[in-house]
């Protein structure tokens, strides 16, 4: 079900950087997919693999993807106003299989309070409608590389 | 443009201005900007003249309101003699709160009802089913059997409202709901007014939301057709929508040319069932967006009424002046809203609207302020409704009959629309060697609609993020905001309180009717026989909509999406 952008210039004998990893996910039954979409161009522009699940998953789904594809982020986008359901599954499953080196970030139409909240549970950061993509790019690209300094 | 080589013919009057006060002018003081766009990438020119539509022919092209090909309107008064109706899309939480809110507007001037119905719902799935944990009454009203209509009527009498039910994969079984709440009220059947979306088309191109593969979903589509001709004649069967579309992403040609091209689809697939192309007709819909690109916009809605009737008239050979109408619904756009400075979104959304009532809508939502945030408070969807109010009496925009007609800006724009969109519809003729409804589906099954739209968007956002779009308040004339809005919370017991509904009617109904009722759709789905007279008597016997699009489910199996960025 998921597609994968294909991976230019990796040779086995000299090993470049890895590439940064993302799966992006669409989580829940709303099929709001522009964003995503456009996010997940911007991300593939921007030099990272991208894997994307296409609709309506469940957090189990997301979860399994992310560690089959031993991804550095999960991108997960609701607009379905399920976010305050499908996060928490999500880092729960994600810490269950011991996934807490990958980062979780989220986007959609996510009112402020429950921001703060998912961002204290462990979702890194919200992107909500008005985000440039060059901002969620650099804020991707510093994360990572923040964490595999630790 | 003007070029001062020899030229076999006199100069013409722009040529000459071009050349001798533009030209000095514009070496001095240059524009602003290399390139001037709509925000669907099309460039414009700086001055529109007699040059531009050169080619123009009053009575063909344009004609009087309420003529063919209605470029002026459809109708000889246009808002003169009525104004376009009100119709603010309302639902959220349960049934009782959604028939609240129904109350409130009609109590503010509301002319119509216009339905939001949660996500599951939507999907045709109950409110007991696990994925729908979490979403059950948050993006609109949940409805899982007749009861819950039932309430969502109480003390609305149905032979004075029309309304507006903006629902797909599920809306055969909805519509049978509306018939059966007429029914329980004493109201004939050919009484009853409004408009189910039933446009599954789109929703494999854009939307998304979907039960079984697109063939099945258009022949379900059909049979609402053929059912609604003859019991419900004042009720719109299908809203065909670009409003999503645009949504996604696409640019104002791409939502004309792909809506009108499934509406051609829709009407193939009707004459294939031996469905008179007039008799139909009538009872079919649109649905538009109208986004910040003023004149465009217009533009977009006089091509849309203009292509509709050429071919409804020539190309399927409808006699009846009325089936040679488009009228439509128009909405704002969602997409243009911001979160930032979010009542700059009331600016916006006026603007959008008057582009609506110059393009000659029949209806119009106008969006909340604070859409971009979370669902509108009451404050908000008054504003928004103020907001039409005051076009319609302050503003004198309603008084005259499209005003820009013959501006040769506006005429030019809706001719290059026009040809734009038929080229569209050309290749996807093409695509399916000569059928449309072929076409249409060959471009979903290889995501020739949804590439397009996609790439569209792509193109917008590069655009965004480099400034050569501007949206104020986000990428120009930023500010620190303390952002705390009075926003709308769904009740988190909502979901509880539908579910004990839920539970009560299983427990009450009768199960042995039930089965009787989804072994007899089944039965009928499998001969190929008309669904709706089936529906209608599960929905009587307080089947859930998930056991009825089940039934579909299991005869025509699911339909999952190839992933494709």
């Amino acid at each position: 079900m998921s597609t994968k952008t294909p991976t230019p210039e990796r040779s086995s004998e000299e090993a470049p950087t890895k590439r940064i990893r993302v799966l992006m996910a669409k989580a829940g039954l709303d099929g709001h997919d522009r964003g995503v979409k456009v996010i997940a161009r911007a991300l593939r522009d921007a030099g990272m693999e991208v894997i994307y699940t296409g609709l309506h998953n469940t957090p189990e789904q997301v979860v399994r993807a992310a560690l089959q594809e031993d991804v550095d982020v999960i991108g997960v986008s609701i607009l379905s106003g399920a976010h305050m359901t499908i996060f928490p599954r999500i880092l729960e499953l994600m810490k269950e299989y011991g996934m807490e080196d990958v980062l979780l970030i989220g986007g959609g139409i996510i009112p402020d309070d429950d921001k703060q909240k998912l961002k204290e549970m462990g979702v890194r950061e919200i992107f909500g409608p008005g985000a440039s993509t060059e901002e969620i790019v650099e804020f991707i690209r510093r994360e990572v590389h923040e964490q595999k300094q630790k | 443009m003007a070029k001062s080589v020899a030229r076999t013919r006199p100069q013409t009057g722009k040529e000459r201005w071009e050349e001798e006060t533009l030209k000095p002018f514009l070496e001095k003081h240059p524009e602003r900007k290399e390139r001037f766009i709509t925000v669907s990438n099309e460039e414009i020119q700086r001055l529109y003249t007699p040059e531009d539509v050169e080619d123009f022919d009053y009575e063909r092209d344009l004609g009087y309101p309420g003529e063919y090909p209605f470029t002026r309107g459809v109708y000889p008064t246009m808002y003169r003699g009525r104004l376009w109706t009100m119709r603010q899309f309302a639902g959220f939480g349960t049934a009782e709160e959604t028939n609240q809110r129904f109350k409130y507007l009609l109590k503010e001037g509301q002319t119509g009802l216009s339905t939001a119905f949660d996500m599951p719902t939507l999907m045709g799935l109950d409110s007991d089913y696990p994925l729908a944990h979490g979403e059950v009454g948050v993006e609109g009203v949940a409805v899982d059997t007749l009861r819950d209509f039932e309430i969502l009527f109480d003390g609305i009498p149905l032979d004075e409202v029309s309304t507006s039910f903006t629902i797909n994969p599920s809306a055969p079984v909805i519509y049978a709901m509306y018939i059966a709440i007429a029914d329980q009220q004493g109201v004939p059947r050919e009484k009853i007014r409004g408009t189910i979306q039933n446009d599954m088309l789109k929703e494999f191109i854009a939307q998304k939301e979907w039960v079984m593969p697109p063939k099945p979903s258009v022949d379900l589509i059909v049979d609402v057709f053929e059912f609604g001709i003859r019991e419900t004649p004042k009720f719109n069967l299908i809203s065909i929508s670009g409003y999503h579309i645009r949504e996604a992403g696409s640019t104002a040609v791409q939502e004309l040319a792909f809506t009108l091209a499934d509406g051609m689809a829709y009407v193939e697939a009707a004459l294939e069932r031996g469905i008179d192309v007039d008799a139909l007709a009538p009872q079919l819909s649109f649905f538009f967006n109208s986004h910040n690109s003023f004149f465009e916009e217009i533009a977009k809605f006089r091509a849309a009424r203009r292509i509709w009737a050429r071919v409804m008239r020539e190309r399927y050979g409808a006699q009846n002046p009325r089936s040679w109408m488009l009228k439509f619904h128009t909405q704002t756009a969602g997409c243009s809203l911001t979160e930032q400075q979010p009542l700059n979104n009331i600016v916006r959304v006026t603007l959008q609207a008057l582009a609506a009532v110059l393009g000659g809508t029949q209806s119009l939502h106008t969006n909340s302020y604070d859409e971009a945030l979370a669902l509108p408070t009451e404050e908000a969807v008054r504003i928004a409704l103020r907001t039409q109010q005051i076009l319609a009496y302050e503003s004198g925009v309603a008084d005259v009959i499209d005003p820009l007609g013959g501006s040769y800006f506006v005429e030019a724009l809706t001719n290059r629309v026009e040809e734009q969109a038929l080229d569209y519809i050309r290749k996807i003729e093409e695509m399916g060697d000569g059928s449309m409804l072929q076409g249409v589906l060959r471009g979903i099954e290889d995501g020739f609609f949804q590439k397009e739209i996609a790439d569209a968007a792509y193109t917008y956002q590069k655009q965004v993020d480099s400034g050569e779009q501007v949206i104020v308040g986000v990428n120009k004339y930023t500010i620190e905001e303390d952002r705390k809005p009075n926003i709308l919370r769904i009740d988190p017991d909502v979901e509880k309180r539908q579910l004990a509904r839920l539970k009560k009617v299983k427990e009450e109904r009768d199960n042995a009717q039930v089965e009787k009722c989804l072994r007899a759709l089944k039965g009928a789905l499998e001969r190929g026989e008309n669904a709706m007279p089936y529906i209608l008597e599960a929905v009587k016997a307080y089947a859930t909509v998930g056991e009825i699009m089940g039934v579909f489910r299991e005869v025509h199996g699911s339909y999952r999406e190839p992933a494709m960025i």
